[in-house]
């Protein structure tokens, strides 16, 4: 088991200090995460030895780089256990994959009337491409409602799979740390006769991803929330789906041969890497991926459950603080939202702040959630490798700081 | 950088205790606005007699202390002031609120108090927020009368 104290070292960052000397105590990892020294280095190693564009060029430079991003294309593949790399597409994040996936695979197989199923718990991201491409098929959305206690509402699963087509669902919840029953949504789908897209951006990062376990179709996942650079990203889905997609996006790179007025495409994935790709970074997301393995996956949720167990200890030690999502460390990911009764969750945010903490507040991307589960916004604290006991006690603390700051000048509001 | 600045007593007593936060069904200025990157949201209501006075000004809604206790200020300053004379209130406000001195913030009251947000970047939305209702809904009212 690695020993986050020294993971800290790998991060140049977490030497900052923000606001004259507090030191910097990143807990918005949902949202991002801090870069290794491995991959900021490999991102200047590629421009400053490798840089060319992939695919095209006879030289030298262009057979490097094609060979790193074809093998950051197979590590990846290897890591979230694809059959191969060509059922890997690159994007620029989870947002731009499950794009893809409402609009090639959404405007070519739905019809007026067909069910879209899309949780409770969706990020904006799994929901707005549905809602655009349902408007314009005249299919449906149909929402899968939670439980009270941050769950799926598994009872309703008949109801909501009848006569559906495709199932959209997060692998995590970004806010209530939910990991979902994929395989257990999946068997039910495909028996119902849907697919099933899991949006993996917080579950790729955190959990043991193995996408023939899963039994899913697609799987979206985003490389900056998983050390890896920003503008990384990607698409894994059955080869057999791609092959019979019509491409995303047109442009160079994605054609066999064209003519004036029509075109044939490549082979997948290439048929979905429309133009020149981010190239640097999905390298750069390839080394994050060797960076993870070599922690290992398995230590990286022991040491994630770990901390929320602690995190979640210590936080319901604070009155009049409650937390979403399910109580059982082990049935969630390393995202704790909480409101505290007194204190708005932006104003918290900004306080905290102050004494150097990077926490969120807001709807996080999920408004049907927010008014699922009856506030305007939370606070949101989540955990990765190089978070350790002390991050927690220092926002503990920060929001002990948060109650006094608003119990100046007389009582408490409410 | 103190926190004291920003969250002046003056602030914390309009959150705990707003002015004016009722509805009213006026037919007057009603005007909704949310900030999507926080979920704040504001109803800034006024009623407005035929001489053109604002005899009445409430609001509705929820959100951080800073959008709560400025619109609560909001209402407290415009009330019994003539429209011209508010859309005067609105340019000195969002003056302070662009970090620019001068003269029209005695005209502010209370609200001079949250000068200390325009430190804090983030949260100058906060702030203006009940403000862009209210300057909507008085050019709703101007292109009426
Ligand atoms: C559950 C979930 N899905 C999708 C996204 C969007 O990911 P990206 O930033 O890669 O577009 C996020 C991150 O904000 C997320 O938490």
């Amino acid at each position: 088991m690695f020993d986050p104290k020294v993971v800290r070292k790998d991060f140049p960052i977490l030497e900052r200090r923000v606001h004259g000397d507090k030191p910097l105590v990143w807990l918005d990892n949902a949202s991002t995460t801090q870069k290794p020294r491995r991959v900021i280095d490999c991102l200047v190693d590629f421009y400053e030895h490798h840089n060319s564009n992939v695919h095209r060029g006879v030289y030298a430079l262009a057979e490097e780089a094609t060979e790193l991003y074809e093998g950051a294309r197979a590590k990846i593949a290897a890591f979230i256990g694809a059959s191969g790399k060509r059922e890997i597409v690159f994007t620029r994040s989870a947002t731009e994959s499950l794009n893809l996936v409402a609009n090639a695979w959404g405007r070519a197989n739905l019809k007026p009337g067909d069910k879209v199923v899309v949780t409770e718990m969706e990020h904006h991201s799994n929901l707005i491409p549905w809602q655009l491409v349902t408007q314009a098929t005249g299919a449906q959305i149909v929402p899968w409602p939670i439980t009270d206690d941050g769950f799926l509402d598994l009872e309703a699963m008949p109801r909501v799979l009848d006569g559906a087509k495709i199932v959209c669902v997060s692998q995590m919840s970004n806010v209530l740390g939910t990991i979902n029953p994929i395989r257990q949504v999946a068997d039910a789908a495909h028996a119902a006769g849907a697919l099933v897209l899991v949006d993996g951006a917080q579950g790729v990062p955190h959990l043991i991803t193995n996408v023939a376990e899963m039994e899913a179709d697609f799987l979206a996942f985003s490389g900056h929330k998983m050390l890896g650079p920003t503008g990384s990203g990607g698409l894994w889905a059955r080869a057999e789906l791609l092959d019979a997609m019509p491409p995303f996006l047109g442009g160079g790179e994605m054609i066999l041969e064209v003519w004036i007025d029509h075109a044939t495409y490549n082979e997948i994935p290439y048929k979905f890497e429309a133009g020149t790709p981010n190239i640097a970074q999905s390298i750069g997301l390839g080394a994050a991926v060797d960076y993870l393995n070599d922690l290992g996956m398995e230590d990286v949720r022991a040491h994630e459950i770990e901390i929320v167990t602690y995190a979640l200890d210590e936080l319901r030690k604070i009155d009049g603080l409650k937390v979403f999502g399910p109580a059982d460390p082990t049935k969630r990911g390393g995202v704790v939202s909480f409101w505290m009764e007194d204190l708005h969750p932006h104003d918290l945010a900004t306080i905290v702040d102050t004494e150097g903490l990077a926490i969120r507040a807001g709807h996080h991307c999920a408004q049907p959630l927010m008014r699922v589960l009856g506030v305007p916004a939370t606070s949101r604290a989540s955990f990765y490798v190089y978070n350790t006991h002390d991050d927690v006690d220092a926002l503990v603390a920060a929001l002990g700081k948060a109650r006094e700051t608003f119990a100046r000048g007389g009582g408490l509001p409410f | 950088m103190s926190l004291d600045d920003l969250y002046r007593e003056v602030i914390l007593d309009h959150y705990r205790s707003p002015r004016n936060k009722r509805h009213i069904d006026s037919g007057g200025i009603d005007v909704h606005r949310n900030n999507p990157l926080c979920g704040d949201d504001i109803t800034v209501y006024v009623v407005v007699d035929a001489t053109g006075v604002a005899t009445d000004a409430a609001f509705e809604g929820q959100g951080c202390s800073i959008s709560q206790a400025s619109a609560s200020m909001l209402t407290e300053q415009i009330r019994g002031k003539k429209v011209d004379e508010i859309e005067g209130i609105v340019l000195n406000f969002r003056k302070m609120m662009a970090g620019e001195e001068g003269p029209g913030e005695e005209e502010l009251g209370d609200l001079v108090a949250l000068k200390g947000v325009v430190k804090y970047p983030v949260r100058i939305k906060c702030a203006v927020l009940a403000w862009d209702a209210l300057q909507e809904g008085i050019s709703q009212y101007e292109k009426a009368h």
